[in-house]
């Protein structure tokens, strides 16, 4: 495929506009040693036919969830998408255009952005959500970088729920490797599943910076926040709610009414293909109170010069291209189109929807719990309430997870290689998209 | 809530309500299955929710048509030409959309068995394999989700790699013409931020380099070209000097759609890059995302490369978490795959060859547009440039037009306007990059377009300076948004209404 529209005529005309003999005459000043090098030893380029074929090809050496049973979760997880929302992200003016800083050509994205971050607050319970970042896992980190931002040098400890997904541990460990005032400590997990209330309340003082709490956690775990709310505002302490399964606020007390701090987590859930894991976006929600220090990109409210509304990126005076290294965060991007599928999603669900898909989920995943459980002979490992997804614990996983697979199943997420603690344990999700017959399969096979 | 402003001679709506005021109680669509019985006993009540106030009630048309008439709202790619300096707003091919969703790419679970994923394991593989070819650096993790988060992460392989020798040092030199995320992510990763001038040629001398270098400086990140559109010539110099003390050379590669098979930052002494894969590599801008900012580096850093590392086993590929001189984690699962499956095929699409005829065209045609407009506008520095050119508002300004107003003029003539504003070194800069996807009749439209706005700066000023004139919305009061930020719809809270 050639994608550069020039003919040889074209290509005459506008060297001799230009007043060079040939295309080679406009690189000259680049260094010869550079240029004589820079062949690029690649295949030539393909037919769209041929290009579809390979592709086509290696896009057939995967599982998908369509010819396999999936009751795969931790953070990542298979949802209805209503096909409304695929044709809007679809429209090539929302999906061509750039970040709208030209706000008088962009209201479309600007308008849906502002809507974006009003649904994420009704979501959420909180006052303010900005414009998305990349994902969860960076935007737990960022939280933790905001939490910096506005607690005093003498608050350093941050104390990190064990639940708290795994690799959102890892990248929150890796942001903040540089910074060397700040110390991460690991909050132990209970026999509910949750994060050990004792532990934390020992382990908060007035060192402590913020804690940051899974909701759902990793293992599924509805926790209580209203006690480790409590713990933290003694202390001092900002609580940091971070959720990969935002469908569950659907049903689901908020964050905001728990009165947490900042709200942030993995926006995959509403309305965006699991891709592997990515694109999808990081929302991030704080209290109204903490907006000057919130990263990322922020659209607002205003008028133009005839008193219509209209609406503009905003506080930009946070932000890494004008304040440079004095910037809240070095991000310019907020996944845009992603967020711009959550809220065509969340516009089709609606009130009532939202909380329709999450009683589905719940039940379901109930009704699959209690089934492996009695039918079987799977052990539950954790006593706390669950969403949709749940831990289990059974002798010769391996051979429990070879015999599904044969039958194209996975019943779930192995843990014990972040946790050796659950040797034997699996995580199992099961949303809307998994019908009875599927969880039927699932028992049986499992069952032998 | 505002009454929906009328044009009086049209009589069309031409402001768009909110989706939460169109909302009707009780109006919905989507119909779910009968079952599941009473799921809100399953959870304690105190962990249970009412109603969420406030969210729309809409039919699925009417969901359908509001979306419709925003994106109405927008200029894009493929309604408009979309110069925009440094962000190289080239075509983003239909062939890569439609390979995007194919199931076995888009309905794949990333913690599914390495086994069941083999296919998209593959094409991860082949991709860094292409970047490193097109790049001539030694290795690629594919994992960052931005630019910016390439940056940060490339930062801190060099932290890594200085502190695993003794000592990670205290600065990075950054040249005042780059992006603003160089300065931003160096303070992130724990440096200090030394800037340096560009010279009189808008370049960087090797010279000034040594003046600022000693054995503190764990690295020097450059862009090149550079953000004046400009090919950093001394670059193997300034990368002798860095190294002779001791420090790393990184290379922000957000301009490499003008190095395409002209020159491999792997030849210029590049210890660590970064590509936007969806400047370079045509995926499409989304409004701002989602993009890719893969890290490239040489061989002395590949230990420090971020977990996952993506190995080859015989036939197998295989995901490797335990890395233990690694960065670490710097995203969860592996980057933004969806992203990653779209550049994979525009590479395979264009091929060796038409990568380069890539980076030549786009040469040609940032060439063509600064000599047909040299006359009426100045250039900021008279150079030859690369993939992008910059002009100034320097001439315009005598009447009192300025760069702000030359820019929403152009929206009048339909046209995006270039970057302004930036690089900051430019007073009043206009940074144009056309790509290489254009032909050269649109070129010559926006030049019209850009010469009639010359002619009306000096006969017309109050013209341009009050533009647009035909856009949805005229200019907004920016200043108000900051002072008073309303960042969300909340019943009666419309700024329009106060």
């Amino acid at each position: 495929m050639r994608y550069t529209p020039h003919t040889p005529a074209d290509q005459e005309r506008m060297l001799k506009t230009i007043g060079v003999a040939s295309i080679d005459g406009l690189f000259e000043h680049v260094p010869k040693s550079l240029r004589e090098r820079a062949k690029i030893n690649l295949p030539d380029g393909l037919t769209e036919l041929a290009v579809r074929q390979q592709l086509a090809a290696l896009a057939s050496q995967n599982a998908t969830a369509g010819d396999w049973s999936l009751f795969l979760g931790g953070g990542v997880y298979r949802h209805f998408i209503p096909s409304a929302v695929d044709a809007m992200i679809s429209r090539s003016e929302f999906s061509t255009s750039y970040t709208p800083y030209q706000p008088e050509v962009s209201q479309g994205t600007l308008q849906a952005l502002f809507e974006y971050q009003t649904l994420i607050c009704q979501l959420t319970g909180m006052e303010v959500s900005n414009a998305a970042v990349y994902d969860g896992a960076s935007a737990a980190a960022e939280a933790v970088l905001m939490a910096r931002r506005i607690q005093p040098t003498g608050r350093r400890r941050v104390l990190v729920s064990r639940a708290l997904h795994p690799h959102y541990r890892a990248v929150i460990a890796t942001y903040v490797k540089n910074l060397i005032d700040v110390r991460l400590e690991e909050i132990p997990f209970d026999g509910t599943g949750g994060t050990d209330i004792a532990a934390l309340t020992e382990r908060l003082d007035d060192q402590s910076m913020c804690v940051l709490v899974g909701y759902p956690n990793f293992f599924g775990i509805v926790e209580d926040l209203a006690p480790i709310k409590s713990a933290c505002a003694r202390a001092g302490a900002q609580l940091i709610a971070v959720t990969s399964e935002p469908l569950a606020f659907g049903l689901l007390k908020p964050p905001g009414e728990f009165a947490v701090d900042i709200a942030v987590g993995e926006g995959q859930s509403l309305g965006v293909p699991m891709n592997l894991g990515g694109p999808a976006f990081g929302f991030f929600a704080c209290q109204k109170k903490f907006v000057r220090n919130i990263p990322g990109r922020l659209v607002g409210e205003t008028v133009d010069s005839d008193g219509r509304r209209g609406f503009v990126l905003t506080l930009a005076t946070r932000e890494q291209h004008i304040r440079r290294e004095k910037a809240t965060s070095n991000i310019c991007t907020s996944q845009t189109l992603c967020a711009l599928a959550a809220t065509v999603y969340l516009s089709l669900m609606g009130k009532s929807g939202m909380r329709r898909v999450a009683e589905v989920n719940v039940a379901r995943a109930h009704e699959a719990k209690a089934r492996l459980i009695e039918q079987a002979k799977l052990e539950p490992v954790f006593s706390g309430p669950f969403f949709n997804e749940f831990v289990l614990r059974g002798n010769d996983l391996n051979q429990v997870f070879t015999r599904s697979a044969k039958s194209k199943i996975v019943p779930g997420i192995r843990l014990e290689q972040w946790y050796p603690e659950l040797t034997d344990c699996f995580l199992s999700c099961v949303t809307e998209m998994n019908e009875r017959q599927e969880i039927d399969r699932l028992v049986r096979t499992i069952a032998g | 809530m505002s009454e929906p402003s009328q044009d009086r001679k049209s009589r069309r709506v031409t402001e768009p309500n909110l989706l939460f005021e169109s909302s009707s109680p009780g109006r919905n669509s989507i119909v779910w299955p009968a079952e599941a019985g009473d799921a809100a006993a399953l959870i304690p009540p105190a962990l249970l929710r009412d109603d969420i106030a406030g969210f729309p009630e809409l039919g699925e048309l009417e969901v359908l048509r509001h979306f419709t008439r925003l994106s109405q709202r927008n200029f894009a790619i493929e309604s408009q030409f979309y110069p925009l300096g440094s962000c190289t707003m080239k075509y983003n091919p239909k062939i890569n959309e439609v390979v995007a969703r194919f199931p076995g790419f888009a309905e794949i679970h990333p913690l599914a068995p390495p086994g069941m994923l083999q296919g998209a394991l593959a094409l991860l593989h082949g991709l860094e394999i292409m970047l490193a070819e097109i790049s001539g650096m030694e290795y690629v993790s594919l994992q960052p989700s931005a630019g910016a988060q390439g940056e940060l992460t490339g930062l801190m392989l060099i932290r890594a790699y200085l502190a695993d020798r003794g000592n990670p040092r205290r600065k990075i030199i950054v040249p005042d013409t780059a992006h603003g995320t160089n300065p931003a992510s160096s303070t992130l990763c724990g440096y200090e931020v030394i800037q340096i001038s560009s010279n009189d040629h808008g370049v960087i001398d090797a010279t000034a380099v040594a003046r600022v270098t000693d054995e503190e400086v764990a690295a020097i990140m450059i862009t090149n070209p550079n953000t004046l559109g400009l090919f950093e010539s001394n670059i193997e110099a300034i990368a002798e000097v860095v190294h002779g003390k001791g420090g790393l050379v990184y290379l922000d590669g957000a301009n490499l759609n003008a190095l395409m098979g002209i020159a491999k930052p792997g030849h210029m002494g590049v210890d660590v890059l970064h590509m936007n894969l969806h400047k370079t590599f045509s995926t499409p801008h989304g409004g701002g995302g989602p993009g890719a900012g893969p890290v490239a580096v040489n061989g002395q850093l590949r230990d420090y490369l971020p977990v996952p590392r993506l190995v080859k086993q015989g036939d197998r590929f295989e995901l490797l978490e335990d890395a233990p001189k690694s960065v670490g984690r710097v995203r969860s699962y592996f980057g933004n795959f969806g992203v990653l499956v779209r550049a994979y095929t525009y590479i395979l699409s264009l091929g060796g060859d038409g990568l380069e005829q890539a980076s030549r065209m786009a040469l040609l045609n940032a060439n063509y547009i600064r000599r047909r407009l040299e006359k009426s506008y100045q250039i900021a520095f008279d150079e030859p440039c690369m993939h992008e050119c910059i002009f100034t508002d320097r001439i315009q300004h005598k009447n009192g037009v300025s760069t702000l107003d030359i820019a929403k003029r152009l929206l009048d003539y339909g046209y995006h306007p270039p970057t302004i504003y930036f690089p900051l070194v430019v007073s009043g800069a206009l940074m144009i990059e056309p790509t290489e996807t254009e032909t050269p009749e649109t070129l010559d439209g926006f030049v019209d377009a850009m010469l009639a706005i010359a002619r009306e700066a000096k006969e017309e000023p109050e013209l341009v300076q009050q533009a647009p004139h035909s856009t949805p919305v005229r200019r907004l009061d920016e200043a108000r948004a900051a002072r008073k930020p309303v960042l969300r719809w909340e019943r009666g809270s419309s700024a329009a209404d106060s």
